[in-house]
């Protein structure tokens, strides 16, 4: 799999750190990382920026993560991009309305680069 | 068959609950942090804590989760986090203190059995200092459970409304 680009969305600054390694630590390659503290941000580096691959949290300020997956089919060039949530809200109902929304893959918070990669690769083409 | 406020109402002190607590805590450290946190023989002293994470609970389970640990703790924290040294009482330290209480508050919530659905979590506040008090709603007796991390001890309590 070649290197990719990733947008990562969390309110939460160490969040995306936290994120960002856990992705490189699955054996990813990341050639650029771009950065939102909510949706409503997000939407915006996405106009301004070509990614391959979206993590988005759903508890932010603003515009929450649910909201941002039903706008993004609107961003002419990330509608096609697909989104893995990763959350603390870990329930049933959770994962079943973000994957609804339009997520393709899920991770409950506190999580490992192991269950990062199980659910990344699958998205972007690769085996978990 | 009880609904969950039934049973919510019949065991109110929720003593049950303390193991939950407690797993929700390692898995965050282990997972997050990288370590494993050990037993506290002794229950540490209330002001020998200076930063405190709060997280409020909402719906079916009302309530407060804190975890509190001293400035020192909270800054190696942050560090195993971030693979970096933040400075004491910086944003990444206070946000690192956030997530974890966050983390643990909502590990816990998806192991208290139908309660991922109907509790909800507030985002994160951080208080720093010992000189002040925390007066909640709650009217059931505090769920505490009291751990070292990298030998320093931490608090995580639980404060629920029925």
């Amino acid at each position: 799999m070649n290197s990719i680009r990733a947008l990562i969305i969390d309110d939460s600054s160490v969040m995306r750190k936290i994120v960002e390694r856990s992705l490189r630590q699955a054996g990813i390659e990341l050639t650029q990382v771009f950065e939102a503290g909510n949706g409503a941000e997000a939407l915006g580096v996405l106009k301004e920026n070509q990614v391959d691959l979206i993590l988005c949290d759903i508890n932010m300020p603003v515009m929450d993560g649910l909201e941002f997956i039903k706008q993004l089919p609107g961003v002419a060039n990330a509608k096609d991009v697909p989104v893995v949530m990763i959350t603390t809200e870990g329930s049933e109902t959770h994962v079943v309305q973000a994957l609804s929304c339009g997520a393709r893959g899920y991770i409950r918070k506190p999580f490992t680069p192991e269950q990062v990669r199980e659910q990344v690769m699958p998205v972007l083409g690769g085996k978990p | 068959m009880k609904s969950m406020n039934e049973l919510l109402a019949a065991d109110s002190s929720h003593k049950e609950w303390v193991p939950l607590m407690e797993l929700a805590t390692r898995e965050v450290f282990e997972m997050m942090l990288g370590c494993k946190l050990a037993a506290q023989p002794e229950i540490a002293v209330d002001g020998s804590f200076d930063i405190t994470g709060m997280v409020g609970l909402a719906g079916q389970m009302c309530g407060v989760l804190t975890v509190r640990c001293t400035a020192k703790s909270a800054v190696l924290m942050a560090s195993k986090m971030l693979g970096t040294e933040p400075a004491a009482g910086s944003q990444d330290v206070l946000d690192a203190l956030g997530e974890i209480c966050n983390m643990v508050a909502g590990n816990f919530k998806n192991k208290v059995a139908g309660m991922g659905d109907g509790c909800m979590l507030s985002v994160p506040t951080v208080i720093t200092g010992n000189d002040y008090s925390l007066h909640s709603l709650a009217d059931s007796g505090a769920l505490e459970v009291n751990l070292l991390f990298e030998s320093m001890p931490i608090a995580i309590t639980l404060q629920i409304h029925s």
